[in-house]
C-alpha cells in the first residue's frame, strides 16, 4: 500500500478532470452536469486571472464559502450555479443561502450589526451602499486589475465606490429606459389614425405629456389585431413592489434640472427633502393622470406584472429595467422585433429649485437614470476573503458574464464596455442587427450622459423609499391629493434625517451628488 | 420535601422563560432602544418609540382596518363552517369526501394559495373577470380599488380559515349527546327550532373557542396582504402586522417596531380577553 501512495495526487488529478466545467481540449465550458444552459449557446474561457483555467489552479478543499443571494432565478441562480462550478474547480465546499427580497436587507445587517461572521459574500441591492459600506472589504486592487473588471464601465465602477473605495464587486448594471412596439409606432396606418384623430404627429414619445396622450389614444381597443383590447402603458405601481423607482423615472424630467447643482432628493447644502416641489409633484400628477392608459389591474402592477404585461405584447409602451425588452425579444415571442428602446420621455418645463421657477427647454430635458441593481460584495469580518473575492472574480468573468446575460431570468444585465456593443447582441442573442443597434444605442446614450440621477443612497434608504411609495400611493389611490402626498413624505423624510442625523446622510448623500454632477 | 417540587417543576419553568418570558422581555428592552439601522444595539432612549407612536396615524388606522377586516372574516367563518360542518354532521352521501374536501384550503399553504388568489383576481388575465365579461358584465377592480382590495384579502381569509371554524365546529357537533335532540323530537320541535334551541346553544362553549381561536389568528394577517396588495392601494389594506413588518423589517426600525408590536400585543391581549367575556356573557348565558 505504502508503494502506492505516490499515485494519489495523480488520481486525484484524474478525478478533479472529469468533473472540470470546462473541456480540456477547446476551453468550452461544459453545463451538461448543472442544467440545461448549454441551450443558450456554446461559451468559451476568456483566459485571465478569473477564467476557469486559473480559479482551478486555487485550492480550497476543506474551506466553507457563505453566500447569501436572492431567492431562485433573479440573481439566485446564476449565484448558484457558479458556486456549483466553483465548488468543482477548487475543492472548496459552497453554500448558498437564497433569501426572497423583502427579506435579503435584514438577513444581510442583522450579522452585521451584531458582529455575526454569517456570511463571507453578499449579493444585495446597490442602493444600499450607504447603509452597508462600513460592513465591507475593499475590493482589493489585484482584483481591480483583472480584465474582467478594467471593463467595467465608469458609470458602474462609481456604483461599486463609496467615497474614494470600491467596495462593491460589479456583477450587474441597470438603468431604466423606455420600451415601445415599433409595429405601431411606425405603422402608417397607425400615424394617420393618430394624426386625424388628435393632429398630431405619431412618433416615439419624447416628454412625458407626450407619452401619456399616445398611451391613452392607444388603450382599450385591439391596435394589435389579435381580436383582443390592449393598452397604453405598463408601469410598476404596486406600493413596496419597485414603484419608487419607476416614480423617480417619471419625476427626473421635471425635477432634475441639468442647469442646478448639488442634489436632486435634497438640496445638499440646507438638506432639505425637494419631495414634495413643483418639480416632483408635477411627475405625480402625471403618473396619475397615465391611470387612464393602464391595462386593468395596472393600478396594481409589480415588475413581474410589467415585464409580462409589455413582454407578452398587450401594453404599447413601457419603463423600467431591462427584463421586459429581453423578454420581448425571446426567439418564439410574437412580438420580438417588433419593440424597440428609447431613452426615458423628459419634458420642457423643469423646475428650478433655486430661482423657485420653472425653466423652459426647447428640447425636452432627458434624464438618465441609473437606477440600483444587483451588486456584491464581501464581508469585513469574514475570514476567507481570499476564496470571496476569488469566487466574485469567477461568478464575473468573461465567459459567465456572457451566458448570464443571455438569459432573461437571471437578471444580470450589462454593465462592461464589452456589452455596449452591438456586435455583442446581434451575434451572442442573436438579435437583429436592427434591435442590438438601437438597444445598444439606448445603453449608450445612457451611460454616456451627463444628465443622470442615481438612486438615494444614504443610510436609511428603504425608509425613504417605503415613505415616499406610501405617500405617491395614496396619491394615486386618490385618498390624497398630490400636493399634500408629497408634503407628508418630505415631513416624513425630514423626521428620518433628524433621527438617522443629518450630518451622516449629507455626508454619504454628498456621494450620490457627486456622481450626479458629473464630479467623479 | 418541598424543595424537591420546585427542582422537578425547574425544566419546564426554564423552558417557560427561555421560549416565552425571554423573547418577551427582550421586545419590551429593544422597544426601549433606537436600535435602528443607523444604531445599531441596545442603548437607553426610554419612551420615545411609544411617544413616536402616539402619533403615527398610519398605524393607528391599519389597528382600526385590522379590527374590521378580522371581525368580518372570523363572523363570515364562523356562519360559512358552523353550515358546512351542520351539512356533514347529517346523514349524507359521500360525508367523508366531504368532510377532507371541506379541510383542503386550511391545509395548502397560505403564501403559494394566495399568489393563486392573485391569478384568480387579475384584472386582465384573471379568469373572474374573463367570466363575468363573458355574462356582459363589468370588469371587477378586485385589487386597484381600495374597497374592492379590502374585500378581496376578506375572500381569501374566508376560503383558507373557514376549514378550520367546519373542522373545530364538527368536533363539537360530533361530541353532542343524543338525549337533548330526541327529546326536542319528542316534544315536535323542527329543524330550525331545534337549532336554536338546543344545537346552538350546545355548542356556545366551542363556538367561543374557536371564534376566540380565530380571532387571534386572524389579528396577525400578513401573508395574505403582503402577496395579494402589498397593503394598497394607498394603505388600504395595511393591517397592523403587515405596517410592523414594513417598520421593522424592511425599514429597519427595530426599536420602534418593537415597540409597535408590543402595543398592539397589549392591545390585543385586552380586547380578546374582553371579546371572550362578552361572547361568554351572550352565548353561554343564553344556553343556560
Amino acid at each position: 500500500m505504502k508503494k502506492c501512495t505516490f499515485l494519489l495526487p495523480a488520481i486525484g488529478v484524474l478525478a478533479l478532470s472529469f468533473s472540470l466545467p470546462v473541456r480540456a481540449e477547446d476551453g468550452i465550458v461544459d453545463y451538461s452536469k448543472y442544467g440545461d444552459y448549454a441551450k443558450y449557446g456554446t461559451v468559451k474561457d476568456v483566459p485571465g486571472a478569473c477564467s476557469y483555467e486559473a480559479i482551478a489552479k486555487k485550492h480550497y478543499a476543506g474551506r466553507t464559502l457563505r453566500i447569501i443571494a436572492h431567492a431562485v432565478p433573479v440573481l439566485g441562480e446564476p449565484a448558484d450555479l457558479h458556486a456549483k462550478q466553483f465548488a468543482d474547480l477548487t475543492g472548496a465546499k459552497v453554500d448558498v443561502v437564497h433569501v426572497p427580497f423583502g427579506d435579503l436587507f435584514q438577513r444581510v445587517m442583522i450579522p452585521f450589526q451584531t458582529n455575526q461572521e454569517a456570511y463571507d459574500v453578499l449579493f444585495y441591492g446597490s442602493l444600499w451602499i450607504g447603509d452597508f459600506h462600513d460592513f465591507l472589504a475593499p475590493v482589493p486592487k489585484a482584483y481591480q486589475d483583472v480584465s474582467g473588471m478594467r471593463d467595467v464601465t465608469k458609470t458602474h465602477k462609481g456604483i461599486a465606490t463609496w467615497g474614494d473605495t470600491m467596495l462593491q464587486y460589479p456583477v450587474d448594471g441597470d438603468r431604466h429606459y423606455m420600451k415601445y412596439r415599433t409595429d405601431v409606432l411606425e405603422n402608417p396606418e397607425m400615424q394617420a389614425r393618430y394624426k386625424a384623430k388628435t393632429g398630431k404627429e405619431l412618433r416615439v414619445p419624447k416628454t412625458w405629456e407626450e407619452y401619456n396622450e399616445v398611451a391613452k389614444f392607444f388603450s382599450g381597443w385591439d391596435w394589435a389585431g389579435d381580436g383582443k383590447p390592449h393598452f397604453g402603458s405598463a408601469e410598476v405601481t404596486k406600493r413596496d413592489d419597485l414603484m419608487f423607482s419607476a416614480f423617480i423615472s417619471r419625476v427626473a424630467a421635471y425635477a432634475k434640472n441639468p442647469n442646478v447643482k448639488g442634489g436632486f432628493f435634497f438640496d445638499l447644502a440646507t438638506m432639505e427633502p425637494q419631495v414634495n416641489n413643483p418639480g416632483w409633484v408635477k411627475g405625480l400628477e402625471m403618473f396619475i393622470d397615465a391611470k387612464k392608459a393602464f391595462p386593468p389591474g395596472g393600478g396594481n402592477f409589480g415588475l413581474g406584472d410589467e415585464i409580462f404585461s409589455f413582454g407578452g405584447g398587450q401594453a404599447l409602451m413601457s419603463y423600467s429595467w431591462d427584463d421586459a425588452f429581453i423578454q420581448a425579444t425571446e426567439p418564439g415571442n410574437p412580438i420580438r422585433d417588433k419593440v424597440a428602446t428609447s431613452p426615458l420621455p423628459g419634458s420642457n418645463e423643469v423646475w428650478n429649485r433655486v430661482t423657485k421657477k420653472w425653466d423652459h427647454f426647447d428640447i425636452p430635458n432627458q434624464v438618465a437614470y441609473e437606477t440600483w441593481g444587483w451588486t456584491s460584495a464581501v464581508a469585513k469580518l469574514s475570514k476567507n476573503q481570499d476564496m470571496a473575492f476569488d469566487y466574485l472574480c469567477f461568478f464575473s468573468n468573461e465567459a459567465n458574464a456572457s451566458v448570464d446575460l443571455k438569459i432573461g431570468r437571471f437578471g444580470i444585465n450589462p454593465y462592461r464596455e464589452a456589452h455596449f456593443k452591438s456586435q455583442y447582441w446581434a451575434g451572442a442573442m442573436d438579435w437583429s442587427q436592427k434591435t442590438a443597434d438601437n438597444y445598444v444605442g439606448t445603453l449608450n446614450w445612457i451611460d454616456k450622459s451627463n444628465n443622470r440621477v442615481f438612486d438615494l443612497r444614504v443610510p436609511g434608504v428603504n425608509q425613504f423609499m417605503t415613505a415616499m411609495a406610501a405617500g405617491v400611493s395614496q396619491a394615486m389611490a386618490g385618498a390624497k391629493t398630490p400636493q399634500a402626498a408629497m408634503d407628508e413624505v418630505a415631513a416624513e423624510w425630514r423626521r428620518i434625517v433628524d433621527r438617522i442625523g443629518k450630518d451622516k446622510v449629507r455626508e454619504a448623500y454628498a456621494n450620490v451628488v457627486a456622481l450626479e454632477d458629473n464630479e467623479r | 420535601m418541598r424543595g424537591y417540587k420546585y427542582l422537578f417543576l425547574l425544566p419546564g419553568l426554564l423552558v417557560l422563560v427561555s421560549i416565552i418570558l425571554f423573547p418577551l422581555l427582550f421586545t419590551i428592552r429593544v422597544s426601549l432602544s433606537g436600535w435602528d439601522v443607523n444604531q445599531p444595539g441596545l442603548n437607553w432612549i426610554g419612551g420615545e418609540n411609544y411617544a413616536r407612536m402616539l402619533s403615527d396615524n398610519r398605524f393607528w388606522e391599519a389597528l382600526a382596518r385590522l379590527d374590521v377586516m378580522a371581525i368580518g372574516t372570523v363572523l363570515l367563518q364562523y356562519v360559512l363552517g358552523f353550515a358546512l360542518a351542520l351539512l356533514v354532521w347529517r346523514d349524507i352521501r359521500c360525508k367523508r369526501f366531504f368532510r377532507v374536501l371541506f379541510l383542503v384550503p386550511m391545509m395548502t399553504t397560505p403564501v403559494i394559495m394566495t399568489v393563486i388568489w392573485r391569478t384568480i383576481f387579475s384584472e386582465s388575465l384573471g379568469p373572474v373577470n374573463d367570466v363575468l365579461n363573458r355574462i356582459d358584465l363589468p370588469s371587477v377592480p378586485w385589487i386597484t380599488d381600495g374597497a374592492m382590495a379590502f374585500i378581496s384579502v376578506m375572500i381569501v381569509e374566508v376560503w383558507q380559515w373557514t376549514p378550520f371554524m367546519f373542522l373545530l365546529l364538527l368536533a363539537g357537533l360530533l361530541s353532542l349527546p343524543r338525549e337533548p335532540f330526541l327529546a326536542a323530537a319528542i316534544d315536535g320541535a323542527g329543524p330550525i327550532r331545534t337549532f336554536f334551541r338546543v344545537t346552538f346553544p350546545a355548542m356556545a362553549p366551542i363556538s367561543i373557542s374557536a371564534l376566540i381561536i380565530r380571532f387571534i389568528e386572524a389579528s396577525k394577517i400578513l401573508d395574505t396582504v403582503y402577496v395579494l396588495t402589498s397593503g394598497g392601494p394607498g394603505t388600504a389594506t395595511e393591517t397592523s402586522s403587515y405596517y410592523i413588518y414594513i417598520r421593522g423589517l424592511r425599514d429597519f426600525q427595530i426599536g420602534y417596531a418593537s415597540a409597535l408590536s408590543f402595543t398592539y400585543l397589549v392591545i390585543m391581549i385586552v380586547t380578546l380577553t374582553i371579546v371572550a367575556k362578552l361572547l361568554a356573557r351572550v352565548l353561554l348565558v343564553r344556553s343556560t
